[in-house]
């Protein structure tokens, strides 16, 4: 007797249960909200200058464009400082974010070594947003390729003539 | 004589209950009185802005398996402005009043002929079928409930091409049909019917030239819905009818959006069948119903067949609450279709010019003067859709972007009028309705102005417009 209404009382909390956690479901995780209503690093730097790279993925047709700006200290390495904008969904601005943050004072090798999973764990995307995460993860490998590209031209005409380093640069890019 | 002494026996009983009903509409009045209370909700609502989403949404009390149920509470938080009138409306607390008795008093089947529990329903039921035929300027007789304009759509595309199978095979419908007219077709191209889908211009309206050039001496059927769902615009319905009419084709129309809304007369238009939806027009949910022309008569092909019911054309019974609450609503809809469809206009001129006398770059999607004012598509260039979406939660708003779905692909309506990918992804649609209030409109221009500023603030597109860059220009790297 006893054991048949404990076993009632559990299957009716059970069945009460499920709808709060579709709730839960289907509005965004708290970590999306906090980054799109305070959304850390908007802003562009002058994509001109010789130490910035900028990262430019996506396309409007489907929705979401990312644009990832770094500015690297060139002795160490390191970038210094990070931009982001961004035409997207709440969790590509999420993810955007969450990247700027994330590269913020690490090396170059390092950055290029952050996986889309990392920014979807921490956001807690659901699966039909995980490209938003993938497109983040272009978004700082295709900065840093600018960067690099852009140090490489640079170099290369500085060896040749070091005056005309930064017209060469301002081509390039 | 025994039957009079029946019916009065009951009409007594009615009476001696109706206190107790008048009493369970009492208990839930707070709950439809809360439609009204949109200025304190208002203020509640600019307040609660921080409050994050689902603190916003009502969840079911554990108890609401009985009765009781957690009463709204303005003061803590506050659900959003609804302004998604195509998904579904409120139900007018006047159909509420006029379902309840069959809620619980009056709970015969309404195809029970040895009682009066019975007679009274059926008495309720047929009542309902004339307030709907009169909406539509059609005879009592062509109505058949059914449970929405879902089934109504399909009971009319596949049971008029299965019917006439055989002598004809081709169907004619539109792009830009609702999912379950499309689908409803796909369905029969596997069963061997051809089927032309018609395009539409920039403003979403057929080519009258189109249309003429697609028919067939083996067209069966024209499907081309009355107002769209997601853009409002009206196809000319009248001009459709005539050529139909003319040659000897079923013309079938989804009026899910347009009855109540906008005058419909199907022998003016010449409209041999047409779908209706009842939470669309502030009725209940899970009802609809479908008109079938009798001269000239169309025939259908039943998809549920039993006991017969609905001319055989629709057999279970028929769910007599929700008939009387179809009926109520389509009554209310004829009483004030001219002063609703006048404050809706208003509302929505309103909200137009107030959205884009601020905000720069807004396209209204569909054809401004064909349409439905109670259904404005707009896209905000520049700005995702679904972000907007996002930051206006104090809204509950419909958007034209996909991102959801794994296919990225946006709206199919939008791609349809040929807009650009882009903007159909910043597209977002306001439904405004009979509950609709001044002070919400003003509440939703302030809401969408400053986060259309805002988004385009952080949007990389913008800011390449601004340095007149010429987007559509750029190579884009699409990625997977």
């Amino acid at each position: 007797m006893f054991k048949l209404t404990t076993t009632t009382a559990v299957a009716t909390r059970s069945l009460l249960a499920k709808p709060f956690a579709a709730v839960a479901v289907r509005s965004y995780h708290p970590k999306v909200i906090d980054h799109y209503e305070k959304p850390r690093n908007v802003g562009s730097f002058n994509k001109n200058d010789p130490f910035v790279g900028t990262g430019l993925v996506g396309a409007p047709a489907c929705g979401d464009v990312m644009k990832l700006q770094i500015k690297v200290d060139e002795d160490s390495g390191k970038i210094v400082d990070v931009r982001f904008k961004t035409f997207g969904c709440g969790s590509a601005i999420a993810s955007s974010s969450y990247m700027t943050e994330r590269v913020r004072g690490m090396t170059l090798d390092d950055a290029a070594k952050i996986k889309n999973t990392e920014v979807a764990k921490e956001l807690c995307l659901p699966p039909v947003k995980l490209h938003c995460s993938m497109l983040a993860e272009d978004a700082i490998k295709s900065a840093i390729k600018d960067y690099k590209r852009k140090r490489a031209t640079a170099s290369a005409t500085a060896t040749a003539s070091s005056s005309g380093a930064a017209e060469a640069a301002a081509a390039s890019a | 004589m025994s039957l009079n002494r029946l019916v009065q026996r009951s009409h007594m009983l009615r009476s001696l209950r109706a206190s107790s009903v008048l009493n369970t509409r009492f208990a839930l009045s707070p709950a439809t009185a809360a439609l009204h209370t949109s200025a304190r909700r208002l203020q509640a609502a600019q307040a609660a802005t921080e409050e994050t989403i689902d603190k916003s949404t009502l969840t079911p009390s554990p108890d609401s398996l009985g009765f009781k149920f957690n009463q709204v509470k303005d003061d803590e938080f506050t659900r959003p402005v609804y302004l998604d009138m195509q998904a579904t409306s409120p139900l007018d607390p006047r159909v509420l009043d006029a379902m309840m008795p069959y809620m619980t008093e009056l709970y015969g089947n309404p195809h029970s002929r040895t009682h009066s529990y019975g007679w009274e329903t059926e008495k309720a039921v047929d009542g309902a079928r004339e307030h709907i035929a009169n909406l539509i300027g059609a005879d009592s007789k062509e109505i058949i409930f059914t449970s929405g304009a879902t089934e109504s759509n399909n009971l009319s595309i596949k049971g008029v091409a299965r019917f006439y199978k055989g002598k004809k095979n081709h169907i004619i419908t539109t792009q830009t049909e609702h999912k379950c007219v499309l689908d409803s077709c796909r369905v029969l191209t596997d069963e061997g019917f051809e089927v032309t889908y018609l395009p539409v211009g920039t403003n979403g309206l057929i080519n009258m030239k189109d249309l003429e050039a697609a028919i067939r001496p083996d067209t069966a059927l024209v499907s081309i819905m009355a107002v769209n769902n997601e853009i409002g615009v009206i196809q000319p319905l009248e001009e459709i009818g005539k050529l139909c009419r003319s040659k000897k084709i079923f013309f079938h129309t989804d009026a899910a959006q347009a009855v109540g809304k906008i005058p419909i007369d199907v022998n003016k238009m010449n409209i041999d069948l047409l779908s209706i939806s009842g939470h669309k027009i502030y009725g209940p949910k899970g009802v609809g119903a479908v008109y079938v022309r009798r001269r000239p008569r169309v025939r259908l092909a039943p998809l549920i067949t039993g006991g017969g019911q609905e001319r055989g054309l629709r057999s279970g019974t028929v769910p007599a609450p929700l008939a009387v609450g179809l009926g109520a609503a389509c009554k209310v809809a004829l009483d004030e279709m001219a002063y609703d469809h006048e404050r809706i206009s208003h509302l929505s001129e309103r909200l137009i010019k107030g959205i884009t006398d601020k905000v720069k770059h807004v396209h209204r999607n569909g054809d401004p003067v064909q349409s439905y004012p109670g259904c404005v598509n707009l896209s905000f260039a520049y700005v995702e859709g679904e972000s907007l979406l996002m930051a206006l939660k104090d809204i509950a708003l419909s958007s034209g972007s996909a991102c959801t779905s794994a296919s990225l692909e946006p709206s199919y309506v939008l791609r349809a009028l040929g807009a650009d990918d882009d903007m159909a992804h910043s597209s977002i649609r306001f439904g405004l309705g009979r509950f609709t209030t001044e002070e919400e409109v003003e509440f939703v221009i302030s809401r969408v102005v400053a986060h259309v500023d805002k988004l385009r603030d952080m949007s990389p597109l913008w800011e390449m417009v601004q340095e007149g860059i010429d987007i559509s220009k750029i190579e884009w790297t699409q990625h997977a």
